[in-house]
């Protein structure tokens, strides 16, 4: 085997260090206080990790120029990016990120075919295989987080593509990619016919990772993206075994469990299975099939800015439910302020949050750290569900599917069982929302018909400013 | 239209059925008044304030009666002893007459009434829905009576309510128990609460559970599921093995707490006994018991309407106007809730009994010397339609169950089809990619432990800082850049996209953290 790593005793030692300072910053995440140190640990990790490749025997003197030219040029993109970007546009970002790791994880793959050549038997195999799992993976996950990024930045529609027979198609692409293994292993010739093979492979792969997330809605793009994270992790794994190095098969595993942790979790909020959420096209023909069934019946009440400020500084218990439609009306720093305003006058404001509020896991959470919002004032939906009877005004500002009463009421509607915030137990619910439009599950919501519900319409930043302004 | 207000004859009653500033506010509608002078007074209302709103005064009890289209009272007519005569034989034949009746308690009376061909609206039996609930008398004497037991209580109990630790030695706080959440109970709640006691409340209706804990009482709930919801917001009679149970919690607790506060009343009926002798002897001395109940007959059987007795060191109050007690507080709002009640019929326009309205149907006992009382059943209980919408669709649970079994048998599956996977590796790997495997599933253990102890505030950084460390592929570019041809040119791509990587990613992970503070 020429290409086994000559790895040096300290090289090693060198990625167990990195291995350990990665879980540790991982495990830092565990609360706010600790997690800051813990960033520092992946960072140093990783400078470890690439100080001590750097040096590694198989890198010869004429690729210096290339991997300092190429991480100082990377690194300047990414530090740039990381520093423009805003915290609504964290979903996109993450997404995107997703798509370089994918796509680097296929280059990787495809170089160490070619680095392969001469073995023979079993090894040869296992070498194939290895290869051909990585630049599969690699390729749906590039693919894939192009598509999440599209969604998320607008630039494609977020409603499902739901392409007649799109069960079929995706079983014919896996079954392409079956044949092209069948073409692809063993050849004698590699460059002649074994990269063809994979390079068409990469590209059905692609197809597919396309069309995965082409057919999923809006409302699930959490799990969309915790998947890929988890699929980005399972691609550096891969590649791991491929290059037979420790230290990738750990990070990647690390990686793609935590993905696939966060994306049961995101499932579970939202009462549905995974297989459901990739296949199943919600948001679209179910949520229309069920809605005749679920009409709602009653009258929308309608309130102004001052009644809501009234109610507001009236109230003693205040529970804030922000959903997506704060993140993009940006309308998290008035909120803010609002907070502080009453908190100031004795008001015990509370914020609540679903897990699946926003289009990433803990989203929401991000967004009212950056206006400030102290963090032991955002509750979980678990801690805060219960003290929903003893408030006087639950202000729901852009959500709409994670406060539906019919998912606990109505076992018609496509959404039944999914636990969700029970605001309409407190004693007003004020709900700030552009237009009586259904919420991206497509569901009718019976909250904005309830009696002790008040709907204040218009531009959730604008709503929030007059309420403010009122306040002042 | 003219409206005259006899001062209330019974004894230790102090209330008065209209304030002045009632007639300031009816007068505008062009409504007159006949006032007996004095009628106030024990409210702390003068002749001169009543004439300062408009009222005419007269010591002229006979002109009240006879001289004006309707008669407001408190309480229900009665036999005048200085006049010797009953004061539904002063009132003008036909004439009207607006007070508490309790046409249950009371048949003589509205017989006497009818026989004087009177019009006669119950303040009591103002239908409790919440259209009229600007009219519902009971509710708001009840809630000044649920205050004043406290007030009682306090004034005869020998300790503070609150508790206290002093140079002097520990306070122990009361322990207060109220019998019966309606409004006079947590009215009392609330009363015993503000003054620091610790209180529990029972009631056999489950949904008042909310509205007690809200008050800040514990809710006591006996070992057993029966729903004791009724009609009009009363509770029903329950059955004997629940009162049984009932009985058990209430010696238990008699022997805990230092006051209780009994609330319990069926309409139309004697109250119901809930404290035995058994249970005010197990009470410690000094231990005090408020029967509110008392006017009906009482909720504890040692009770003496009227009176506060003393049965070996427990003091029963059984004072039956405890709301008359608050006499200014009482009259205004009970003189509010008529107000509403007048101006519902439009009385501007003389007195007119609309017999299509739910509220004066109800209320209307008798009319033109007909008897009509008990009222026709109102087309909706609006409580039936509340426990209809609180009864959770049963039949999910039993939809989820045949679930259960396929994806038992799909686990099973997924089990073996994992063992066969392993079993194959182990047959046909080679032992150095068993080395990379095992380190492979630890880590994947070691993420599976470290991921679920992230808390879900963090999950955004979490993303993307596990999005940094995935840029480790990074250094498997970085030992390919130097591979032949154009392999190193894609080893060089990978390296500038995994850089991108891990730099934005943990910079942008970075930011997000330092914006979490407490």
């Amino acid at each position: 085997m020429e290409n086994t790593i000559q790895q040096s005793g300290l090289l090693i030692v060198a990625y167990i260090v990195a291995s350990v300072l990665f879980i540790m910053s991982l495990g830092g995440l565990s609360n706010p206080e600790t997690s800051r140190r813990g960033n520092w640990f992946g960072i140093t990790g990783m400078a470890i990790a690439i100080v001590a490749t750097f040096f590694h025997p198989q890198v010869s003197s004429c690729g210096y120029g290339p991997i300092i030219a190429m991480v100082a040029i990377g690194g300047a993109i990414g530090s740039v990016v990381a520093a423009k970007i805003a915290m609504t546009a964290m979903p996109q970002l993450v997404a995107g990120f997703h798509s370089f790791v994918g796509l680097a994880a296929v280059l990787v793959g495809v170089n160490s075919y070619m680095a392969g050549a001469g073995m023979t038997g079993a090894a040869r195999a296992i070498h194939e295989t290895e290869v051909f799992l990585g630049v599969f993976i690699g390729a749906v996950t590039f693919a894939g987080s192009v598509v999440a990024f599209g969604k998320l930045q607008a630039l494609i529609r977020s409603k499902p593509l739901l392409l007649p027979g799109r069960h079929l198609l995706n079983i014919a692409m896996v079954l392409a990619t079956v044949y092209c293994g069948y073409l692809f292993f063993g050849v004698e010739n590699l460059l002649a016919q074994g990269i063809p093979a994979l390079v068409v492979m990469a590209l059905i792969a692609c197809v597919l990772g396309v069309h995965l997330v082409m057919s999923i809605g809006g409302a699930d793009m959490p799990v969309v993206v915790s998947m890929l994270n988890s699929y980005s992790g399972w691609a550096a794994a891969a590649t791991g075994f491929l290059l037979e190095n420790d230290l990738l098969i750990i990070t990647g595993a690390l990686v793609g469990s935590s993905g696939a942790i966060l994306s049961y979790i995101m499932c579970k909020a939202m009462n549905r299975s995974l297989v459901n959420v990739i296949f199943g096209g919600f948001g679209a023909d179910e949520g229309k099939a069920a809605a005749p069934g679920s009409e709602a019946a009653g009258e929308v009440v309608a309130t102004t800015v001052e009644e809501v400020a009234c109610m507001l500084q009236d109230a003693k218990n205040v529970i804030v439910i922000p959903g997506y439609g704060m993140a993009v009306a940006r309308a998290q720093h008035p909120i803010k302020e609002i907070s502080d305003k009453l908190r100031a006058s004795g008001v015990n404001v509370r914020f609540a949050i679903h897990p699946v509020a926003g289009r990433l896991p803990g989203h929401m959470n991000v967004l009212l750290a950056e206006a400030s919002v102290p963090y032991d004032i955002v509750l979980e939906m678990d801690e805060i569900n219960k003290d929903f009877p003893g408030t006087d005004v639950a202000l729901v500002i852009g959500a709409n599917d994670i406060v539906n009463p019919g998912a606990l009421e109505d076992p018609s509607s496509p959404i039944y069982g999914m636990p969700v915030l029970e605001t309409w137990k407190a004693r007003t619910t004020v709900v700030l929302k552009r237009s009586m439009a259904a919420g991206y599950a497509g569901v009718e919501n019976p909250l904005f018909y309830k009696e002790n519900t008040r709907m204040l319409f218009g531009d959730a930043k604008k709503s929030v400013d007059a309420i403010l302004a009122r306040l002042q | 239209m003219k409206i005259g207000v006899p001062a209330e004859i019974s004894e230790g009653e102090s209330r008065v059925a209209i304030a002045p500033e009632t007639v300031a506010e009816l007068k505008k509608l062009g409504v007159e008044f006949l006032v007996e002078a004095g009628a106030g007074a024990a409210a702390n209302m003068s002749d001169e304030d009543f004439k300062k709103a408009g009222a005419e005064l007269t010591s002229d009890v006979k002109a009240i009666w006879a001289g004006t289209d309707l008669v407001l009272k408190v309480r229900p007519p009665a036999m005048n002893k200085k006049l010797g005569a009953h004061e539904a034989d002063l009132l003008k034949e036909g004439g009207a007459v607006v007070s508490f009746i309790y046409p249950a308690r009371n048949k003589e009376l509205l017989e006497k009434l009818a026989a004087r061909k009177a019009t006669v609206l119950a303040m009591d039996m103002i239908p409790r829905i919440s259209r009229a609930q600007k009219m519902d008398a009971l509710s708001s004497m009840a809630n000044i009576a649920g205050y004043r037991a406290v007030v009682e209580a306090a004034n005869l109990f020998g300790r503070f309510f609150t508790g206290q630790i002093t140079a002097a030695g520990r306070v122990p706080p009361a322990r207060v128990m109220v019998i019966g959440a309606g409004v006079a109970g947590l009215a009392a709640i609330g009363a015993a609460k503000g003054l620091g006691a610790v209180v529990r409340a029972f009631d056999t209706r489950p949904e008042v559970k909310d509205q007690v804990k809200s008050m800040g009482a514990e809710f006591l709930e006996v070992d057993m599921k029966e729903d004791g919801t009724g009609t009009g917001g009363y509770a029903k009679v329950m059955s004997p093995e629940f009162i049984k149970a009932e009985m058990a919690l209430f010696k238990k607790q008699a022997a805990e707490v230092d006051i209780i506060i009994t609330t319990a009343l069926v309409p139309g009926a004697k109250a119901p006994i809930l404290i035995t002798k058994e249970h005010v002897e197990a009470m410690k001395p000094g231990s005090i018991i408020v029967d509110m109940a008392a006017e009906q007959g009482g909720n504890c059987e040692l009770t003496k309407p009227g009176t506060v007795t003393d049965v070996s060191g427990v003091k029963i109050i059984g004072y039956t106007e405890l709301a008359s007690r608050l006499p200014n507080q009482a009259s205004k709002l009970y003189g509010t809730n008529l107000a509403h009640l007048l101006k519902q019929m439009e009385i501007q326009k003389g007195l007119n009994i609309n017999l299509e309205d739910e509220v004066v149907r109800g209320a209307l006992v008798a009319h033109q010397g007909n008897i009509t009382w008990p009222p026709p059943k109102p087309k909706t209980d609006p409580s039936a339609v509340a426990k209809a919408q609180a009864c959770p669709p049963r039949p999910a649970a039993s939809a989820e169950k045949p679930k259960e079994k396929p994806a038992c048998a799909r686990n099973a599956v997924f089990g073996l089809a994992a063992a066969a996977a392993l079993l194959a590796v182990g047959l046909y790997a080679p032992p150095a990619f068993m080395a990379h495997f095992t380190v492979f599933v630890l880590a994947i253990f070691v993420g599976y432990m470290v991921v679920w102890n992230v808390t879900p505030a963090l999950h955004t950084p979490l993303m993307s800082v596990t999005n940094a460390i995935s840029g480790i592929i990074v250094i498997g570019a970085i030992l390919q850049i130097s591979g032949p041809g154009w392999t190193s040119w894609a080893a060089t791509a990978a390296v500038l996209l995994a850089s991108i990587n891990i730099f934005g990613g943990f910079l942008v992970t970075r930011r997000m953290l330092k914006m979490f503070r407490k």
